[in-house]
């Protein structure tokens, strides 16, 4: 079975947020909501490097373990979607997540945020494929339309990589053979376990 | 141990079950065509599950069709798949076939869905009246308009008007502008690129024949080194990053010159920081240790240059010491880049503003040219100039589009040059002169005078009349895709525009010109449709021309570019005229096709005349089969030739000439993209010989260097005799011996011209044949049609022949000025002054201690009114900002987030946030100069008419910036001047 992720190679994010406004294009993120964002660390400095954040769709997904209402699943292709309908916005999801993923549309009052948003590997919801309630509560679906994730599709520099873990780890192995200094698979062995050796 | 407690049943991505399907037909299925991966295509099947199109509520709403278009920002070209329904953008695609881009986009390219739709749009015609916006209809105004236009012309002359054109408007539209220019009467017209790569142009193609980048963003997968001055790629160009770091990843070694640590610097492997307008010296600094070490390539240099020597003896002064004092790069890090560039051949050099904004800006980029040929790296796979131009079509608009030094093609102004376009556009060249000033100071016709350039419009406005080159002062402007934010002096700009008695924005978005203005009465809007409303062609910085599908059509009640040009021509009663030959859609819609063939039949300076709408569009039909390294397709119907048929596609479409991927690469034959350097300035220079010693290109016949092919050398050479009868005669008629041959003309009626012997048909040449009978039998002999020379390392012409050091006019080191001073005042550039020592004399470094430079932000584009009016992209980058170093900002008690002036030396001050950053050195400020919408302090969103003032506002750099202008194109010096920064209330 396959196991869809994310892998961004730092050696070659250049911080153009192509991934960040290709979510927002794909499935039409609100203004305030960043599903996937970029963070540059030692920002203007030597060692500067930069890494694209989203969901990265854990093995086994701290959000999922603290969530009180279990709105959350795993795909049979690895991706962790969750279920707004069941979501209360609590935002425990938001603490135990390493990456910070989770995004609350509101402040309303006793701490309500609205329900939680975060990327879907665009892979929509648990509604009707392609339905204009799935589009409308997630995003688009396009792993079902045999596509894959729009920021790693569109990225400038071929920097994110989305799909097939291990198709993703044989094209990072390219690359890093000609490359000197340590492999920047920043996140990897976070989300899924074992270092990318 | 797990985190999960209890796992709900796991789910499949596409909750509908169905049997697997496969993705072609999937495709096919709901509608969709194109698209994929490596990895998409490479997943398993069980992953994909079908999406049903006949249940989905898109589907009702009639089908999708699939369109391609080129990213409308800057010059890369990449190229996007719009899916389109009911006439509407409802999904944006990455378009993986492109060889250019490869499905890679930044924020800006990710995003132009948001772009095409955004609200903030001009929606309908309007004019200021009493301070209030009122709607017009077309016909009132361009009725209106032209009714002003012609009264001022009455009473001033054509030169009282001023003509933008765009860098953003496609081929076409850009070489309508020109036309349109021409035929109202006057040279009083330009575009962005004066203020772009203009110093580029000039100095370039007075070292090697031609300005344009040289080589491609894929041939960088073959350099051993890259040296970036005055560029970051990775924010300018991010897709270009693809391909420089592929090359990285095959080895290349990476230099960043810059005064900033760039998001470029990050991927290097050497970064120097220089203090701004130190680039000469800098690049002495690094010839120095080449010549010291006999690095530089003698064979190259005795074949392909001449005065190598005269440069040896300038770079003899700039010994590591006085380098490392007047630069601020030391000795070891300039020897370890000379070393890496010796030892890592063929290398790559990349400029971009930060170069060619600089009162010397033709010296930098001759110094940066003199660098690749003292290194033998030109005319190679790998090596090269590899200029990356600013906006998308910024190439094409200066290659063929409106400009104040030249017509079409670069051919001057002069009267041959006239006659040669009026041949092409088949008018009288009497009828033409008729139409501008006869003010003639001197005997020179004002049709043969460079116009008043963008950077200096204001002074064409400010200026004393009698100080002015033309009969007397602007009056009224058209800005077609021009941003006011983009131009230095704004403080004076405003006042300028006060002073006018017409302004004319033609824009999709109102602009900065709006938010900046005073005025109350005779201000015209004009909705402008953008390039995914038209169809066209564009020129990406590696010359290669792509073609965009309208893949909308004009929002609101917009215009395209030529629609409105045609309008005014109309009004102006010269329509049937100017657009003689080429077919009119839908009552004022000129046809893009016929626009390129008429650039075809006249371009041959540059070789744009092979590429035809239809070779183009096959071009793009079959993207998928060309080399993503060689930009070769192999196989297909485009088998053997370059991707978008890079120029000079020399010749007519018929002949198949395959585009030139790498200029100036006499590997191989001139009929399979070979060159040699072009024989532009003479075969001869005080004595010493121009032309090529011992290198042609691979089976020219001939084996020597030689001057540009005419019909004389031709007929020297006994070659004449391949002309057609139809050839001949066309000869014959630009020589002035006959009227316009048609094209069945008998041997009979032309076989006397073939055995005659006269001056004026020996003179015509391979560029104003417009039959392209002798680029024909260039190709067939393989001979460059322009000559075979020596690329020049001195340019005579020139205020400097060899480029020397001059401190930026407003220094930071007043101590340098005296051995390193600017120039004396110049009294007529382009007809007005220009003054240099006389603002120089004072030393403003005391009081304005910081260099102030400016620079990109990856998420927005030029003056910014589309990208700040795109909330996706506004929402990324809302803020003006000013960078600064920890220490200049604790010596004036500032942090991170506090509003702070800047404040310029000629008065103008900004009010920004500061950012507390290493990423700029000590003394050095930098600013993003993609703001508009304020002004000194004041946030201006009231200026616009309701509804279109941008996202995103902050104050326009070129507001604080200063005078400073290079003395060969009037390039403004926006990259180097001082500032000082205090806390704002």
């Amino acid at each position: 079975m396959a196991r869809m992720k994310f892998l961004c190679d730092a050696d070659r994010c250049i911080e153009c947020n192509g991934c960040v406004t290709a979510c927002k294009n794909a499935n039409e993120v609100p203004w305030g909501v960043n599903r996937r964002r970029v963070v540059t660390l030692n920002d203007g400095e030597p060692g500067e490097k930069s890494i694209s954040v989203a969901c990265m769709h854990c093995d086994d997904a701290p959000c999922a373990a603290v969530c009180p209402t279990d709105c959350f699943y795993t795909t049979t292709d690895g991706i962790v979607l969750h279920d707004k309908d069941l979501c209360i916005g609590c935002g425990y999801c938001f603490f135990a997540c390493p990456f910070g993923v989770p995004q609350f549309p509101e402040q309303r009052a006793f701490g309500s945020r609205g329900r939680m948003d975060k990327c879907t590997f665009c892979a929509g919801g648990p509604e009707e494929p392609g339905s204009q309630a799935e589009f409308e509560k997630y995003g688009a679906n396009l792993i079902a339309e045999g596509m894959l994730p729009a920021c790693a599709e569109m990225c400038a520099t071929k920097a994110l990589l989305a799909g097939d873990g291990d198709l993703v780890a044989e094209i990072f192995h390219h690359r890093s053979t000609s490359r000197d200094g340590r492999p920047q698979t920043w996140g990897w062995a976070t989300a899924y376990g074992a270092g990318l050796s | 141990m797990k985190l999960i407690r209890k796992h709900a049943a796991a789910k499949p991505s596409g909750a509908a079950l169905g049997k697997p399907f496969d993705r072609r037909a999937l495709i096919k299925r709901s509608g969709l065509t194109a698209g994929g991966t490596a990895l998409a295509a490479s997943m398993p099947l069980s992953m994909m599950r079908r999406v049903d199109a006949q249940v989905s509520p898109e589907a009702e709403k009639g089908p999708i069709e699939k369109r391609t278009t080129i990213c409308s920002h800057c010059s890369v070209g990449c190229s996007t798949i719009a899916s389109v329904q009911n006439g509407v953008w409802i999904r944006q695609e990455p378009d993986f076939d492109s060889p250019i881009n490869l499905g890679g986009y930044c924020a800006k390219g990710a995003s132009l869905r948001a772009h095409a739709k955004s609200e903030k749009r001009i929606k309908y015609p309007m004019k200021l009246e009493g301070g209030q916006w009122r709607r017009l209809s077309w016909e009132q105004a361009i009725d209106e308009i032209g009714d002003k236009m012609l009264a001022i012309r009455e009473e001033s002359g054509p030169d009282a008007f001023w003509f933008s054109g765009s860098c953003k408007a496609n081929n076409e539209a850009s070489y309508l502008q020109a036309k349109f220019s021409a035929f109202w009467g006057t040279n009083n017209r330009d575009h962005s690129a004066r203020i772009c790569h203009s110093t580029t142009v000039a100095g370039v193609a007075n070292t090697w024949g031609y300005g344009a980048m040289t080589n491609s963003y894929n041939d960088m997968h073959n350099c051993k080194s890259m040296f970036f001055i005055g560029s970051n790629a990775a924010e300018a160009h991010p897709v270009a990053m693809q391909h420089v770091l592929r090359g990285k990843e095959n080895g290349a070694k990476i230099i960043v010159v810059d005064p900033r640590f760039t998001r470029t610097a990050a991927h290097a492997d050497q970064y120097i920081r220089l203090r701004p307008g130190t680039d000469i010296p800098l690049i002495w600094g690094i010839l120095w240790h080449i010549f010291e070490n006999g690095w530089e390539d003698r064979e190259f240099i005795q074949q392909r240059v001449y005065a190598m020597d005269e440069v040896r003896q300038e770079v003899a002064n700039w010994t590591p010491d006085k380098v490392a004092d007047v630069t601020g790069a030391s000795e070891s890090e300039l020897y370890e880049a000379a070393r890496t560039l010796a030892e890592n051949r063929p290398g790559t050099i990349v400029w971009c503003m930060g170069g060619t904004q600089h009162h010397v800006g033709n010296s930098n980029t001759r110094a940066y040219s003199i660098l690749q040929l003292a290194l033998g790296n030109m005319g190679k796979s790998g090596g090269g100039a590899n200029i990356f131009r600013g906006h998308d079509n910024v190439q094409g608009a200066t290659d063929i589009g409106p400009l104040c030094n030249t017509l079409p093609a670069y051919m001057g102004f002069s009267d041959n040059a006239w006659k040669h376009w009026c041949r092409v556009w088949d008018v009288e060249f009497e009828d033409i002169r008729s139409r501008f000033d006869t003010y003639s100071p001197n005997g020179v016709h004002r049709m043969n005078v460079p116009g008043i350039p963008v950077s200096r419009v204001v002074d064409g406005i400010m200026e004393d009349a009698e100080n002015l080159g033309q009969r007397g002062k602007l009056r009224g402007i058209f800005f077609q895709g021009l941003s006011a934010n983009a131009i230095a002096r704004g403080p004076e700009i405003q006042e300028a525009l006060g002073a006018l008695d017409l302004v004319i924005v033609s824009d999709p978005f109102p602009t900065h010109m709006v938010a900046l203005s005073d005025r109350t009465d005779g201000v015209y809007l004009l909705p402008t449709a953008t390039q995914f409303e038209q169809a066209g062609t564009v020129t990406a910085s590696n010359r290669s021309i792509q073609v965009r599908e309208k893949i909308l059509d004009p929002l609101y009640e917009s215009k395209t570019d030529s629609q409105i040009t045609y309008l005014l021509a109309q009004k102006f009663g010269f329509a049937d005229e100017m657009f003689k030959g080429i077919a009119i859609e839908s009552g004022d819609h000129p046809v893009w096709e016929d626009v390129l063939r008429e650039i075809n039949r006249g371009a041959w300076t540059i070789g744009y005349s092979g590429q035809s709408p239809e070779r183009l569009k096959l071009h793009m039909a079959n993207k998928y089969s060309f080399d993503t390294t060689t930009l070769k397709a192999e196989g297909g119907p485009c088998d053997g030739e370059t991707y978008g048929l890079p120029w000079p596609c020399w010749g007519t479409p018929e002949q198949k000439h395959p585009g030139t991927h790498i200029l100036w690469d006499p590997s191989l034959p001139v009929s399979q993209g070979g060159l040699p350097f072009r024989a532009r300035f003479g075969t001869e220079h005080e004595g010493v010989n121009l032309l090529a010693e011992n290198s042609w290109p691979a089976e020219s016949e001939i084996q020597d260097g030689h001057p540009p092919v005419t019909y004389g050398l031709l007929r020297s050479l006994g070659w004449h005799a391949d002309l057609t009868p139809f050839e001949m005669a066309t000869i014959a008629w630009v020589g002035g011996l006959t009227g316009k041959p048609s094209q069945t003309v008998a041997e009979e009626e032309i076989a006397s011209y073939r055995t005659m012997e006269s001056a004026d048909l020996d003179a015509v040449a391979w560029h104003t044949d417009i039959s392209g009978g002798i680029q024909r039998i260039c190709l067939k002999h393989n001979v460059a049609p322009f000559g075979n020379a020596k690329a020049r390392c001195k340019v005579w012409t020139f205020p400097d022949p060899i480029p020397v050091h001059r401190e930026p006019i407003y220094t930071s080191r007043y101590d340098l000025v005296s051995d390193y001073p600017t120039y004396e005042d110049m009294k007529e550039v382009f007809r007005v002054p220009i003054r240099y020592e006389s603002i120089q004399k004072d030393d403003y470094s005391g009081d304005y201690p910081l260099v102030l430079t400016t620079g990109r932000l990856v998420e927005h584009e030029g003056g910014g009114a589309e990208t700040r009016s795109t909330a996706w992209l506004a929402e990324l980058q809302p803020d003006m900002f000013v960078e600064i170093h920890p220490a200049d900002a604790n010596d004036r008690g500032l942090r991170r987030g506090d509003w702070v002036w800047i404040e310029g030396p000629e008065g103008g001050r900004i009010k920004l946030k500061i950012l507390v950053t290493r990423r700029v050195g000590r003394g050095v400020v930098w600013t993003p100069f993609h703001f508009g919408g304020w002004f000194q302090g004041e946030d201006r969103e009231a200026k616009y008419p309701e509804g279109t003032a941008p996202y995103s506002r902050g104050e326009a750099a070129n507001t604080v910036t200063t005078y400073g202008y290079d003395p060969i194109t009037q390039m403004q010096e926006t990259k180097a001047t001082l500032c000082q920064i205090v806390k704002a209330a």
